[in-house]
């Protein structure tokens, strides 16, 4: 009994040495600096930024799904995108659709035949007020303050609580094991598991590397991505001088993915 | 007091073995969908919540149903609930734990559901869904389990006792709000974004919880020597009758506003619900029963010579534990999925490695309430010396 006291004692005292000297050799870890310990990233001098992200789309540029297939597929291999057989385990970060599904507020019987007819691609719309973002519970889902919506793939618990919030349906989960359908996987993105939502991600990778997203690159002009507060930028000139709709804007969510029709 | 729930008769036995056997064989299905992911479930890119969280949003139902007795008890001192009121709160606690368990089994990576703790998001509903129901847990435990052992002791329960009773009264409603908003703000999905959902919600789960309590004491009086009561019976039926009434008074007052006002995106799910859209149409029988279970519930529950026969009552609950089951266990998830936001229709039909997994939770359920149910009951037996 005493003895077991007495060691109780010793260990106690030494755990609370161990405690109360932790925070004085911080201090002179971080040589004489105690109050900032955080490392930080060199940012990339080549990186692509903007106050806030948008796009554009113009779909006067493309006539049939044969111009736009190298776009979804320019991003699918780059985003290793598994070619699921099953359409309900389906992953897509950019597909094509047709205008009344596109825009639902917009459709009517009359539509002329070049806009009835034509493929319209649909994304992740990146919104202003996102409302997956709200949605998600561990923050796996979040916005950074250029604009870009984005997943934490580690963190995501795959309560998909961000797919119901989605007014766009732009975000898909991975019902199974998305590797062995992926055909050739790209070294330079990471593969996803099973359990976990994902969605395109405005290539955030590429413009930290000074690179357009790989959609706008492949599009032959027909999507252009540029920072929507600047006056002097490519979108906003196309803005300027032409008449733009955007998916679903009566939610508020505020899209940055805009369309020339 | 938990060494009354492993001495029983053979008949006991039997049930708790054969609970525990579809649990197993629930709990290797469930492995297989650790393995594999929610793959093996029938929900897809477009549907994609089903069977589990509809399962979830139906229990939270139950689990505050069993409000409906404690509440008449300790606000206002109806002494006839008091024989009863630990049912209520027992049927709480199995319901929340199957509520719990469906989430778990509906998460796509369940091993790290503890990141709603280690990154708390109070802006998500799902953040405050978690306390509320954990909290609501805690509250009937503690509750419940005073309550018998001072019976037991022949004492009166401690008084803080009653303050947390109150307590949890006041968090029954909540659990089930809390529930509704998971779904009411979401703001591409017209089928759920409107403000009656919660009160909606409360409605049925007000019919659905005694409904069940009612069948659960009518099993009791004829396996155990413990008899609830008549009266309470019959009071339970008129809590049932006027919940009920006021859950399909709601829904019309929804079905007015959709169809009054023509919105499209509001109308679609509601038409492919009760007749199909586009070809597609696997739940429509489905809803017409529901409805028809609630209306025969209600035209047998308000008629006070139906009430009183309990035959009739039994079947009545039946009825209408099936159709408020079907509403909300069945057609109220999926039926806000489809059509989808581009408005395609995928419909979703759950697979039976999905129904197996569900049933194993419902037998989780069904055991923790016959061993709280077998250690009330025997309690009151000792009590009254029978």
């Amino acid at each position: 009994m005493e003895n077991s006291r007495r060691s109780f004692l010793k260990i106690a005292g030494i755990s609370a040495l161990g405690f109360g000297t932790k925070p004085v050799l911080n201090a002179f870890a971080s040589g004489g600096n105690s109050e900032k310990h955080e490392a930080e990233i060199q940012k990339n001098p080549a990186a692509l930024k903007a106050k806030r992200w948008a796009m554009v789309i113009d779909t006067r540029k493309y006539k049939s799904e044969e111009d736009l297939k190298p776009i979804i597929e320019a991003c699918d291999k780059i985003h290793n995108i598994p070619k699921h057989t099953n359409k309900r385990h389906e992953i897509m970060w950019i597909w094509i659709d047709e205008f009344k599904y596109v825009f639902t507020n917009q459709e009517h019987e009359f539509v002329d035949d070049r806009v009835k007819h034509l493929p319209f691609l649909v994304l992740c719309n990146h919104c202003e007020k996102p409302a997956c973002v709200r949605a998600c519970p561990t923050k796996a889902t979040f916005k950074r303050d250029d604009g870009i919506v984005l997943m934490d793939f580690h963190r995501c618990i795959g309560c998909r609580f961000c797919m119901a919030a989605c007014p766009y349906g732009s975000r898909s989960f991975n019902f199974r094991d998305p590797r062995p359908f992926i055909k050739e996987e790209n070294k330079e993105f990471p593969t996803r598991m099973k359990g976990v939502v994902e969605k395109c991600n405005f290539c955030a990778e590429r413009l930290a590397v000074g690179k357009m997203p790989a959609c706008v690159e492949a599009s032959n002009g027909a999507m252009v991505a540029g920072d929507l507060y600047d006056p002097e930028s490519e979108i906003r000139k196309l803005l300027k001088n032409n008449y733009t709709i955007r998916r679903k804007p009566e939610l508020g969510a505020g899209p940055a993915i805009y369309y020339i029709v | 007091m938990l060494e009354l729930a492993i001495k029983g008769s053979k008949k006991y036995w039997v049930w708790i073995l054969s609970l525990l056997a579809v649990m197993s064989i629930a709990f290797c299905f469930w492995l297989w969908q650790l393995s594999f992911g929610l793959g093996i479930t029938g929900m897809s890119r477009d549907v994609s919540w089903g069977f589990y969280i509809a399962q979830f949003t139906f229990l939270v139902g139950v689990a505050a149903g069993g409000v409906m007795v404690v509440l008449p008890y300790y606000l206002h001192d109806y002494k006839a609930f008091g024989r009863i009121t630990i049912l209520g709160e027992f049927l709480a606690i199995a319901a929340v734990i199957m509520c719990l368990m469906f989430i778990i089994a509906d998460l796509g990576q369940p091993m790290r559901a503890l990141n709603v703790l280690l990154y708390p998001t109070p802006g998500s509903v799902l953040f405050w869904d978690m306390i509320v129901l954990n909290v609501y847990l805690l509250l009937n435990i503690i509750v419940g389990w005073n309550v018998i052992e001072a019976e037991r002791n022949n004492v009166h329960y401690p008084s803080w006792i009653k303050v947390l009773a109150i307590f949890s009264i006041i968090w029954a409603p909540a659990i089930h709000t809390v529930t509704a908003f998971l779904y009411c703000g979401l703001p591409g999905r017209g089928f759920w974004l409107t403000a009656i959902l919660a009160p909606r919600f409360l409605a049925s789960a007000f019919a659905a919880g005694p409904a069940l309590l009612i069948l659960l004491c009518l099993i009791i009086r004829r396996v155990t020597k413990f008899d609830p009561g008549r009266e309470q019976i019959q009071s339970l039926a008129k809590i049932v009758t006027y919940a009920i009434i006021i859950n399909v008074f709601f829904f019309l007052c929804e079905i007015f506003v959709v169809f009054y006002s023509r919105i499209p995106s509001h109308m679609s799910h509601i038409k492919y619900l009760f007749f199909g859209l586009h070809g597609h149409a696997a739940l429509v029988p489905w809803m017409w029963a529901s409805m028809a279970f609630m209306v025969i519930s209600i035209i047998l529950l308000a008629n006070p010579v139906t009430r009183k026969n309990e035959a009739v009552l039994a079947f009545a609950c039946v009825i209408l534990f099936i159709g408020t089951w079907i509403d909300k266990g069945l057609g109220m998830i999926s039926g806000g999925f489809v059509p989808n936001p581009l408005h395609h229709v995928t419909e979703y039909i759950p697979t039976l490695p999905e129904l197996v997994i569900a049933l194993g939770v419902w037998a989780t359920g069904f055991f923790v309430l016959t061993l709280l149910f077998k250690i009330a009951v025997t309690v009151k037996e000792e009590v009254s010396g029978v």
